[in-house]
């Protein structure tokens, strides 16, 4: 594992989400509760709409494009839609976000 | 107790057995066989099943759980080889059933056009939840394509379902015009421009010459040469009565298994029902004779006398937006007389079909709300000479009756059938009603009007209504997501009453069944919150959709538009050059000047956002607010300043009003514009709200539409001053803050209260109106601001990531 910090967990505001730029790609970073965080791929697999603009509710989150609803934790759209955004191993230490993107990155390598 | 065995378990067979359990649950040990894996379903709702606006499990008729109640056998899945009649058994491939009475339920196959290709993989018939399964697959593909071989009630119905599910869609049609059995030529070329406009591609007389494809199927040949590309065809060019069981066991045929009126076949003991059965000469393929065949049925079986006759049938097309009936014989004939009403802009088709002073045929496309009243008459057979000048009307007409929509249905005599599908008329409905059915659900329940396609639902509402009067409560809405239970007015109801003034308020005590809501429920609730405690709740970002929180409006490609508000459509040199190099700066690529008078920005990236309002800020523009569910512009003309014909300074009056409304949320977007004389050149009567200026004043219009709808605003009074037109203006949109459902426009909403009880408040009760401004004055104390200053000042993290790890690296 590597774990990166990439910032302070307030500095992403509570429902919403931040961007991260990679190498492997932008990666979306997600304060789905004042001390949980998710990271996913920006990008929904439907039109490759921004997931970082999309509403945020539960462990959800929804494309602002056209609505498609990914479950955080393993990346699957819900309901009807079929498709999967990778998601990222994440975790908070004394109020800071650490992300691993190994996984991101053998990808983008490969 | 004597054994019956039904093959085939249907919709007629499945109404039989309810019928029969319902006469005499012990009269029969049953066992029902059927060659799909699963019991009875309503198979005319697999085109809402299709298009994704029902489950299959909301269509199944009959569940394990009530065939295991009624001590039915079930053998699903299992085909019968053949029947013994010597020996009364029913041979199935599992083994052998013995039978005092058979019923032969069999129903129809879907007749397969023998051109080359047509077993290839993806070519599909649309009869079974097989069929509409692989169909539902084939659409999941991006850009999949689909080809319909026949354009009559099946073949269309698919076509819109697949076309709904995303699909390219084209429909092949043999003959000259669409559904040329149930439709005339101009009905069938209304119907073909309806599909057209949804984006379904029609050919007729389009001969299908091959299907070609290498594992499955890769396009459609047709005689003229045409290719059609298609990851699924469709075949629903008919069907053929399935009755090679009959045949075998050697029953007398006909085109089909030949029964008489109590549908018993040549052998005494055999009875047929449904698609698969021939009674003098006809075939069947509708629901309605089939149901009426089941009861007939039923009784024969429990040797009670009754008699099965042909009727009349109409029929109506499911496609939501096709409103089309046809009903009896239209045929052109030398003692036959047309009469014809059509109006192009509407696209209105009407056609009654007259012989010998009664009414025997009508096609109408368009507008079919007085289509059970000729129904009626068609099926009477009555004299409508007297009538004849104005029967083309309908039954408003007739004798003087008010133009009330119940007025139709109250007319109607009890014998007037309201249920096609299971023949049910008025009388039984009010019947039902006076016996304690007195909702929707119930009368399904006791009567099954409106229980099978649904296209009736609004029928029986209305007998409800005319029976039971105030008594009646109109069904409940739906609630707003599946997050919570509550209607949309419930929940604002409840957020006043119960003085909730947050989202956690919100969630808590109305039991909301989620954590925080989701994407439908919270911009609602945000709404809500922030028009009903304007002072008291803080308006959340996270609640919003990504245009309104990042105050731009978001692309396909995921950069927005910038579009500074210009007041009444006014601006000058100083603001078009800051704009020129506010676009050169930022490297806009489209400039473009909008339908509400000003200029749009198109293409700016995320992290750019903060800077371009603080350039356009500098030179005196603030936000258009192009994005939000609010104000977005005052449209105006040029009016007494310049114009020969302008009565009115509307351009004043139109910045004025900007200047009053901006920043307000509203429960969708609202859309002004002030014209200087009736000439009209702002295009103020289909605007939200639209002031007209004439020489004596001003004609305040409201809930115009120019969008999904097209709808000219209705007066809501005319003033003689400035001041009046601006307090009806303001108290009609807070009145509209305060009561209508989060995204109905005005004109919605109008709809729904009526224009009466809006003028009740805003025009006649001057307390009323007072109240609304000033309540409408104390939440723009809040909103009536510039976000893209605050945003640029302090939220500038909001449109920058978190982290860049690509310049880290780069180190």
């Amino acid at each position: 594992m590597n774990w990166i910090d990439i910032g302070a967990v307030e500095d992403i505001p509570l429902r919403g989400a931040r961007l991260l730029k990679t190498h492997a790609g932008c990666i979306a970073v997600f304060r789905t509760a004042e001390a949980e965080v998710f990271a996913a791929s920006n990008s929904c697999p439907h039109k490759g709409g921004p997931l970082a603009d999309g509403i945020v509710h539960g462990q959800k989150v929804t494309c602002p494009l056209h609505n498609w609803v990914f479950d955080l934790n393993t990346g699957e759209a819900q309901g009807a839609d079929t498709g999967r955004i990778a998601v990222y191993p994440v975790q908070l230490e004394n109020g800071r976000i650490l992300v691993d993107l190994s996984a991101a990155e053998q990808r983008s390598a490969a | 107790m004597q054994k019956l065995v039904v093959i085939g378990a249907g919709m007629a067979s499945g109404r039989m057995l309810e019928h029969l359990f319902e006469a005499d649950p012990d009269a029969y040990e049953v066992t029902l066989f059927n060659a799909e894996p699963r019991g009875n379903y309503n198979r005319i709702m697999l085109s809402p099943v299709l298009s994704g606006e029902k489950s299959f499990e909301e269509i199944v008729t009959h569940d394990d759980a009530w065939y295991a109640a009624n001590k039915v056998t079930t053998r699903f899945g299992e085909a019968v080889t053949g029947i013994d009649r010597a020996r009364k058994v029913v041979i199935g491939a599992n083994g052998e059933v013995p039978y005092d009475k058979l019923v032969i339920a069999t129903g129809s196959a879907p007749f397969i056009i023998p051109c080359p290709g047509h077993k290839l993989p993806g070519v599909v018939a649309y009869r079974d939840l097989e069929d509409t399964n692989a169909m539902v697959e084939a659409s999941a593909r991006p850009g999949a394509q689909a080809v319909v071989i026949g354009g009559g009630l099946l073949g269309l119905e698919a076509a819109a379902g697949l076309r709904l599910r995303g699909m390219e869609v084209t429909v092949l049609h043999l003959m000259g015009h669409l559904m040329e059995r149930q439709l005339d030529e101009a009905a069938g070329y209304l119907l073909q421009k309806d599909l057209e406009r949804r984006g379904i591609k029609v050919i007729c007389r389009a001969s299908t010459k091959e299907i070609r494809g290498t594992d499955r199927v890769e396009e459609v040949l047709l005689e003229d040469g045409t290719e059609l590309p298609a990851d699924i065809v469709v075949m629903a060019v008919g069907i053929r009565p399935a009755v090679q069981l009959g045949k075998d066991a050697g029953l007398e045929m006909g085109r089909a298994i030949v029964v008489d009126a109590s549908l018993r076949t040549s052998d005494p003991d055999i009875y047929a029902v449904g698609e698969c059965v021939e009674y003098q000469g006809n075939l069947f393929g509708l629901v309605a004779p089939l149901y009426d065949q089941a009861k007939v049925l039923a009784k024969s079986l429990l040797g009670q006398e009754d008699t099965f006759k042909v009727r009349q049938l109409s029929t109506k097309l499911k496609v939501t937006g096709c409103d089309l009936f046809s009903a009896g014989d239209f045929a052109d004939g030398p003692t036959r007389e047309d009469i014809v009403f059509r109006d192009p802009a509407r696209g209105v088709y009407k056609r009654l079909v007259l012989e010998d002073d009664a009414l025997v045929g009508a096609v109408f496309y368009g507008d079919t709300a007085d289509s059970n009243w000729f129904f009626g008459l068609i099926q009477s057979g009555e004299d409508v000479s007297a009538m004849r000048d104005t029967l083309i009307f309908g039954p408003a007409y007739q004798g003087g009756a008010a133009a009330d929509p119940l007025s139709a249905v109250a007319a109607l005599p009890p014998e007037a059938e309201i249920c096609g599908c299971n023949g049910v008329c008025k009388g039984t409905i009010v019947g039902a009603i006076a016996g304690g059915a007195t909702d929707l659900g119930a009368l399904r329940a006791s009567t099954k009007a409106s229980a099978s396609c649904g296209s009736c639902t609004g029928l029986v509402e209305q007998v409800l209504s005319v029976t039971l009067g105030d008594a009646y409560a109109a069904p409940r809405a739906q609630p707003i997501c599946t997050c919570c239970e509550l209607t949309h007015e419930d929940v604002r109801l409840l957020i006043k009453s119960k003085e909730l003034k947050s989202q956690p308020a919100v969630w808590q005590e109305l039991g909301w069944k989620t954590p925080n809501g989701c994407h439908v429920c919270r911009p609602a609730v945000n709404f809500y919150l922030l028009a009903d405690w304007p002072l008291e709740y803080q308006d959340d970002l996270q609640s919003r959709f990504v245009n309104e929180r990042k105050h731009a409006n978001i692309q396909k490609d995921g950069t927005f538009s910038v579009m500074p508000r210009m007041w009444g459509g006014i601006t000058n040199p100083a603001e078009l050059r800051a704009i020129a190099d506010a676009a050169e700066k930022y490297k806009v690529p489209t400039v473009k000047v909008t339908g509400g008078q000003r200029i749009d920005l198109l293409g700016v990236k995320s992290e750019d956002l903060p800077y371009i309002w603080r350039d356009l800020n500098a030179a005196g523009m603030v936000s258009g607010h192009a994005y939000s569910k609010g104000l977005r512009t005052v449209k105006t003309c040029v009016g007494t300043d310049h114009c020969r014909f302008g009565t009115q300074d509307s351009t004043g009056l139109g910045i004025k009003l900007e200047k009053i409304l901006w920043g307000s949320w509203t429960p969708h977007k609202v859309k002004l514009a002030v014209s200087g004389c009736p000439r009209n050149c702002a295009e103020a009567t289909c605007k939200d709200v639209g002031i007209v200026c004439v020489d004596s004043g001003y004609q305040v219009g409201v809930a115009g539409a120019a969008g999904m709808d097209l709808k000219e605003t209705e007066r809501l009074a005319d003033v003689a001053s400035e001041q009046e037109a601006i307090d009806l203006t303001v108290a009609f949109i807070q009145l509209y803050r305060e009561n209508a459902k989060y995204l109905d426009r005005p004109y919605k909403w109008v709809k729904k209260v009526g224009l009466d009880w809006v003028k009740a408040r805003v025009v006649d009760d001057l307390a009323e109106r007072a109240r609304l401004v000033a309540a409408f004055e104390l939440s723009q104390t809040v909103y009536r601001k510039d976000p893209w200053a605050e945003h640029a000042a302090e939220q500038t993290d909001r449109y920058t990531p978190i982290a860049d790890l690509t310049l880290e690296a780069a180190e």
